[in-house]
């Protein structure tokens, strides 16, 4: 090849190299050197090798927490993704319903996520919420502060009323998109309403709904704010995920060490399932 | 396969339609026999696409009615009325194989497997794209796409009738022309009844008994291709069909005679024609160049091929005249008018000429 290199290109991508270094990078080194050193304060370290990867996952903390998470994950797909699509079917597609809708939609995710832990905080109090004080007025015992049940019930809901408008804004553009023409095609081919859906809509949702997947899950891995204030990961630790026990470990116990190690075990599960979630949805679109 | 009758139907597709120019449909009142293979041919936007979805049901017209053999299913929907629609561009189902696009409509219509086998393969070989059968639609190019809409337009063996709304458009132009004849014979073999719309007179004459000329929402003239080419209802029929299309002058008429600036053209006939704009319309075939008639002044002789196109200059008019490959423009040119092809229109509508 008789290009010529020209170095003065990297110029251009100094700043967006700097920015991420100190953003990302550094950080990110910053946790790696913790994770394998020991410190007692006063800025004194000592080495302490893999000892705290060992102790983190020999720890049933750190297992509960994991499985408490990847259960609260699936739960808020399985409900979000469904009901994200169904919503979005059901949008209108012109007229003034479409902004009315947007608006609506949109409204759940302009809230700053402290404000939507503590409306939900608030709403589902026995004494002064409206949601927990009539649950109770009709009979049902629910209290969140001392309930498991009720508490994840509390969470799920609000993550649910949080978080599906981000799924049907993204199916919704996804639908848009589709030519009038190929639901036309569609009702002389005598397709039901099942059909229409199954290979029309869903197969132009699909790279939407990748997205909202990975997002979602993501979202859901490092949920923190909101249960935080919430519960505070209670009652007992029915509500701790993986956040809010490294949270406690590194701010409330002050165990910089275990935190850092815990943090990047973390970050690579996250790495880890992102990578398989986007594998397998990306081969299943490539083979069909 | 059924007769098709379109009684006064309107349609508009604003909600409160006032005034005509409201109306993208102004009035279309015609039968398509059963069996018949009908052309529409228009220009953009003349309302070929609405009347065609209003046969089949993905529109229902503002006014007016709908026969099937005579049974009124103008509120039947789409599915109901049993009707093949192929678009102009193409619509495949990418997550499905070439043959489970095509079985589609006949699985979605209970049709048991091995039927369904039988047709698909059948169209598969129509539409030459038998190799590709076990392929994903996804990645054919846009002719094979449409390729596959069309044929599965083709394969439900029992459909009132089928509707192509230019079809072809995509397609290159040695596969349009096999396509075409495919219709034919498929039309020739089931007889059904086929609507093709386009633009393309061509492609209309080539495939159509009958060809339906629109112009700005109605139906200006129905007629064989001969019918069209010779007595043009309207002088829109003239200018469209015909390349190139008729010369349209407005003359004065006085008896058997018209009178075009200093020139007196004889007519085969006294025209019944006592108010509007009276013109005068005669085809480049019938226009005579030689050393006698009205004379002419030449500004361009084109060479298309099989004959010449010769543009004049008649009394400050511009004209158009063909003449044969081999004939040559005399050096004091003349036209005269063969009263054979001279039609006469009274505010662009024809008139009859009597004896
Ligand atoms: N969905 C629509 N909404 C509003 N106007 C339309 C729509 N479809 C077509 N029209 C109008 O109706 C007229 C006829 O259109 P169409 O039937 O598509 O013409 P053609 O198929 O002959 O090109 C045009 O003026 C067009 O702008
Ligand atoms: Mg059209």
């Amino acid at each position: 090849m008789d290009k010529t290199w020209n170095n003065k290109a990297w110029f251009l991508v100094l700043p967006v190299l700097v920015l991420v270094a100190f953003t990302a990078v550094v950080p990110l080194m910053t946790v790696v050197n913790y994770s394998v050193q020991d410190t007692f304060g006063n800025n004194v370290f000592t080495w302490a090798g893999t000892e705290w990867f060992e102790e983190l996952l020999s720890s049933s903390r750190f297992w509960e927490a994991m499985v408490r998470n990847l259960i609260f994950s699936f739960i808020i797909l399985a409900i979000e993704v469904p009901l994200g699509i169904f919503i979005a079917l059901n949008m209108p597609k012109k007229g003034w319903g479409v902004p009315v809708c947007l608006v609506l939609m949109s409204l759940p995710l302009l809230i700053p996520w402290n404000v939507v832990g503590t409306i939900w905080q608030v709403f589902g109090r026995n004494d002064i919420g409206l949601l927990g004080y009539y649950l109770n007025a009709i009979g049902i015992d629910y209290n969140y502060v001392q309930d498991p049940f009720d508490a994840w019930v509390t969470i799920i809901v609000m993550d649910v009323w949080h978080w599906t408008s981000l799924v049907v804004l993204l199916c919704y553009a996804g639908l848009v998109s589709i030519p009038d023409a190929f639901y036309q095609a569609a009702k002389i081919d005598g397709a039901s309403r099942w059909a229409v859906f199954r290979y029309i809509q869903l197969p132009k949702m699909q790279r939407v709904l990748l997205i909202a997947v990975l997002l979602r899950f993501m979202d859901s891995f490092m949920i923190y704010t909101e249960p935080f204030v919430v519960t505070g990961g209670g009652p007992g630790n029915s509500t701790t995920f993986l956040s809010i026990d490294l949270v406690k470990t590194a701010l409330g116990q002050f165990d910089l060490g275990p935190a850092a190690a815990m943090s990047l075990v973390y970050f690579l599960i996250i790495l880890l399932l992102s990578w398989v979630f986007y594998t397998v949805m990306t081969n299943y679109d490539a083979e069909r | 396969m059924a007769r098709i009758d379109v009684n006064h139907v309107r349609h508009s597709y604003l909600p409160n339609p006032q005034k005509d120019a409201d109306f993208a449909l102004r009035e279309v009142h015609h039968t398509f026999e059963d069996g018949g293979a009908y052309a529409l041919l228009g220009p953009s936007g003349c309302g070929k696409t609405t009347l065609l979805n209003i046969i089949s049901g993905l529109l229902h017209p503002s006014h007016g009615q709908l026969l099937f053999n005579g049974r009124d299913v103008t509120n039947l929907s789409t599915q109901e009325r049993n009707i093949a629609q192929v678009f102009q561009f193409p619509v495949i189902y990418d997550t499905m194989t070439v043959y489970d696009n095509l079985a589609f409509p006949l699985r979605n219509r209970g049709v048991p497997e091995a039927d369904v086998d039988r047709k698909v393969r059948e169209t598969l070989e129509m539409i030459d794209l038998a190799s590709w059968a076990r392929k994903k639609a996804r990645g054919l190019t846009a002719d094979q796409k449409q390729k596959i809409s069309l044929g599965r337009g083709l394969v439900r063996s029992d459909v009132n009738a089928i509707l192509f709304d230019e079809p072809l458009t995509v397609i290159d132009p040695h596969m349009k022309w096999v396509l075409r004849s495919q219709l034919k014979q498929l039309h020739r073999r089931f007889g059904y009844t086929m609507v093709y719309v386009t633009h393309d007179q061509t492609e209309a004459l080539t495939f159509a008994d009958q060809v339906v000329v629109m112009y700005d929402g109605g139906i200006v003239q129905i007629g064989t291709p001969a019918e069209l080419f010779e007595r043009p209802r309207h002088t829109f029929v003239g200018y469209f069909i015909g390349s190139p299309g008729m010369n349209v002058m407005p003359v004065a008429i006085d008896g058997r005679t018209a009178t075009l600036g200093s020139q007196r053209i004889e007519l085969p006939g006294a025209p019944k024609a006592d108010s509007g704009a009276i013109e005068l319309g005669i085809r480049p075939e019938y226009v005579r160049l030689g050393r006698d008639g009205m004379a002419v002044s030449i500004s361009k002789v084109e060479d298309v091929g099989r004959h010449k196109v010769v543009r004049a200059k008649l009394e400050g008019r511009d004209i158009a005249a063909v003449i044969g490959e081999d004939e040559t423009v005399p050096a004091e040119p003349k036209v005269r008018f063969d009263p054979a092809g001279i039609n006469i229109y009274a505010d662009s509508w024809r008139v009859e000429m009597g004896a």
